[in-house]
């Protein structure tokens, strides 16, 4: 055993980083994907053997990288990538969750799927061809989606001699436009690489000694993992009423739940709402045992001092630290189904554990996803459309804006006929 | 690391409990599959662990196809009273009876009728609009573009190409009348991090995943078992191997690889530098019915 496997079996205690992909088949994403795979050993001989044995019958060079990541027959027959596949690997450093999607415009709701839960996105650019539409587009939906950190890979290196005038172009081009973005916070990062050679991926590579920043594998070990989570703001939605009654546990009542963000003491003065009831947090109970404070993203139960009437779909908080409560929203809403949104149509939202009849009462714009133009007052939004929209709830929900709380803005839309998820909506 | 940040096994603990909650609040009738498996048992823990104080607040349903491993049964039956689970076990015996044998109707077939029917049939009878199962992502290809949330049509079916759009950790739960949603808690979860929690949690598992001398015929690159003298083709004689297997299945389908292995801590340390996927020493991942397919009909 190397010093690499040796520390890989014995390191348990490292984080867990999600990222996302975001390119087109022409980017080289499958490549880089398999790359990242086979150079880390995220993949076994026996699947390497099954792919290079595709590849010698198709001849291309290099793709049996690609091929690693193909999922579906329909997609193989056709060479395409219809839908979010999920990839792991691990290095001594971290474990790594990448929600790959294909980077075409038709598959916006693709996109935004794999960004929902992200960390981190990387935006693949071929070096050949520069900031295309495309790049923006992708740019706009990380942001949107409130990813953290941004990095721009620019792919196909060896295709340009690994020339560092056109690395510095596309690096000033992508930044010119993604400042007039005008999202706040966030890191953006540039990395030349080449995925069917390997430079600048996991190994250095010796083309581009220019290059002194982190290659693309040191930058997803050292991304920080926390930029996802709201730290300040305790926010707890109640999945789940546990009231087991059996003998010794006749009077237990204990609430259900996974801390979305912030973390919580017992002792803590907590406010439930909708309602607005008060108390205060009594025990935190886990399989492990009490303990005395909590933190996101644990599942744990709480109990509190006073018996109240807490339902699914309710949300403890602090009593000095409380989300809004609305019954009107303003957001912005991807959509997903083929038959479009309309104003005036009553669906169904779920947020967080809440779920409410709710009507878009106004489409107020859209967003040309590709020139990032604002069209007012558009008929209706399309499938992979976003835009902005208003909404009147049934009832109220707890929520913060989801440019501050990933867990407490973001929200699905549900067709109450045909039960199909149609949209994703982001709180203002 | 900060004292705030959750190492990757704790992450996935609270996001499989998070899972299992949301569709005991949600669904009507759900229910567990529990194939005895390595990743049932650490699905199942982690069920207890999700209710605690709590008692299972669902059964757990075995779709047996009779051809398990013996100490698959023992375990099975021990450890579900253990824990006080109500353990439902669910056979074809039609086909049973029949005498279906994976020599005699081929892996596809026999496959079909003893796991891909039986289990659309236990499903059905039992009403269950909700059932758990212990599939990951990292297995095999067509499970990596499978939802945490899988809905199945009416008949059980799975539909690739129109599949849920699953955002943030926002589960739609919703189905109609005899449509179901197959649930896959550890989905993130890879072989790696099983094995690492179940040396971390002390989890029980069927002592065929450690190894020992067992009586075994080499079929080409497989390592068959000898246990069931139905398990031979003609002309092959069993010989005694030191082994131990990746995934449990069915004994006659079910390879088993050479190690020495006979502890959790050097099974994680095997597992750390295997060269080698589980799902190859799985015969029914090798023919040409896909898992794909298999999915699409209604295999779990």
């Amino acid at each position: 055993m190397n010093a690499i496997d040796k520390n890989l079996f014995e390191a348990a205690d490292t984080a867990l980083l999600r990222f996302t992909t975001a390119g087109s088949v022409d980017d080289g994403k499958s490549t880089l994907i398999g790359r990242l795979l086979v150079d880390t050993k995220g993949v076994f001989e026996d699947q390497l053997d099954a792919a290079k044995n595709v590849e010698d019958k198709k001849g291309a060079k290099g793709a049996h990288l690609a091929l690693l990541t193909d999922g579906l027959q329909a997609e193989r027959e056709q060479g395409i990538t219809i839908d979010v596949a999920y990839r792991y690997f691990a290095t001594p450093k971290r474990k790594f969750i990448i929600a790959d999607t294909p980077g075409h415009e038709q598959y916006t709701r693709n996109m935004v799927t794999g960004a929902s839960s992200a960390h981190l996105a990387i935006i693949l650019i071929d070096a050949r061809k520069g900031v295309l539409t495309q790049s923006r587009r992708h740019a706009y939906i990380s942001r949107l989606l409130g990813i953290p950190h941004i990095v721009v890979a620019i792919n196909k290196m060896d295709l340009v001699d690994y020339s560092q005038e056109i690395y510095e172009q596309i690096r000033q081009d992508f930044s010119d436009f993604y400042g007039k973005l005008g999202f706040i916070g966030g890191e953006v990062t540039f990395i030349p690489i080449s995925a069917l050679e390997g430079d600048m991926v996991v190994t250095r590579g010796d083309h581009m000694p220019w290059y002194e920043g982190q290659t693309l594998l040191e930058k997803l070990e050292s991304a920080s993992v926390e930029g996802k989570l709201n730290a300040e703001d305790f926010r707890f939605p109640v999945q789940y009423v546990s009231r087991p009654q059996t003998e010794e546990l006749h009077d237990f009542r204990g609430y259900m739940g996974r801390i979305e963000s912030g973390s919580v003491k017992v002792g803590d003065a907590v406010t439930v709402l909708p309602s607005g009831l008060t108390s205060k947090i009594k025990s935190i109970v886990t399989w492990e045992g009490e303990l005395t404070e909590a933190y996101a993203p644990m599942s744990v139960t709480l109990t509190l001092e006073d018996e109240r009437d807490i339902s699914r779909g309710d949300m403890i908080v602090h009593s000095d630290n409380q989300p809004r409560v609305e019954k009107e929203l303003s957001a912005m809403l991807c959509w997903m189904h083929e038959t479009p949104l309309q104003a005036g149509k009553k669906y169904l939202i779920k947020h967080a554990t809440s779920t409410v009849k709710a009507v878009v009462t106004a489409l107020e714009q859209r967003v040309d996803i590709n020139t990032l133009e604002d069209i007012p007052a558009p008929p209706e939004l399309k499938m992979n459309e976003i835009g902005k929209v208003g909404i009147k709830l049934l009832k109220p929900i707890a929520c913060d804006a989801y440019a501050d709380n990933r867990a407490t803005g973001g929200f699905i839309v549900i067709d109450d006929f045909t039960n199909m998820t149609v949209g994703a909506g982001m709180i203002q | 690391m900060d004292n705030k940040t959750l190492t990757h096994l704790q992450t996935l603990e609270a996001e499989s409990i998070h899972i299992m909650r949301e569709v005991v609040a949600e669904f009507r009738n759900p229910v567990m599959l529990y194939s005895v498996g390595k990743d049932s048992s650490v699905m199942l823990h982690l069920a207890r662990k999700a209710f605690h104080p709590g008692p299972l607040p669902f059964a757990l349903l075995h779709v047996d196809t009779g051809y398990k491993f013996k100490e698959m049964y023992e375990f099975r039956d021990w450890y579900a009273k253990e824990i006080g689970a109500r353990l439902i076990v669910h056979r074809n015996e039609e086909a049973i009876a029949q005498g279906a044998h994976p020599l005699k109707l081929g892996v596809a077939r026999c496959c079909g009728a003893l796991k891909t029917k039986a289990l659309l049939d236990a499903l059905e009878e039992g009403g269950y609009d909700a059932a758990m199962g212990g599939a990951r992502r990292d297995e095999e290809r067509s499970r990596a573009k499978e939802r945490i949330f899988s809905f199945r049509d009416e008949f059980g079916q799975w539909d690739p190409k129109n599949q849920r759009p699953e955002l943030w950790d926002i589960y739609n739960c919703r189905v109609h009348e005899g449509e179901s949603i197959r649930v896959f808690p550890i989905s993130n979860w890879t072989e790696m991090d099983i094995w690492q929690y179940i040396k971390l949690e002390n989890i029980p598992i069927v002592p065929l995943y450690y190894a020992k001398e067992r009586p075994m015929v080499k079929r080409g690159a497989m390592l068959i078992p000898a246990d069931d003298a139905g398990n031979l083709k003609p002309g092959e004689v069993p010989e005694n191997v030191m082994c131990r297997f990746r995934t449990l299945g069915c004994s006659p389908c079910t390879g088993a690889v050479y190690s020495s292995a006979d502890t959790i801590e050097q099974i994680v340390a095997e597992s750390a530098v295997a060269t080698r996927s589980e799902r190859e020493t799985r015969i029914i991942d090798h023919g040409s019915n896909t898992m794909e397919d298999k999915k699409k009909e209604g295999y779990f």
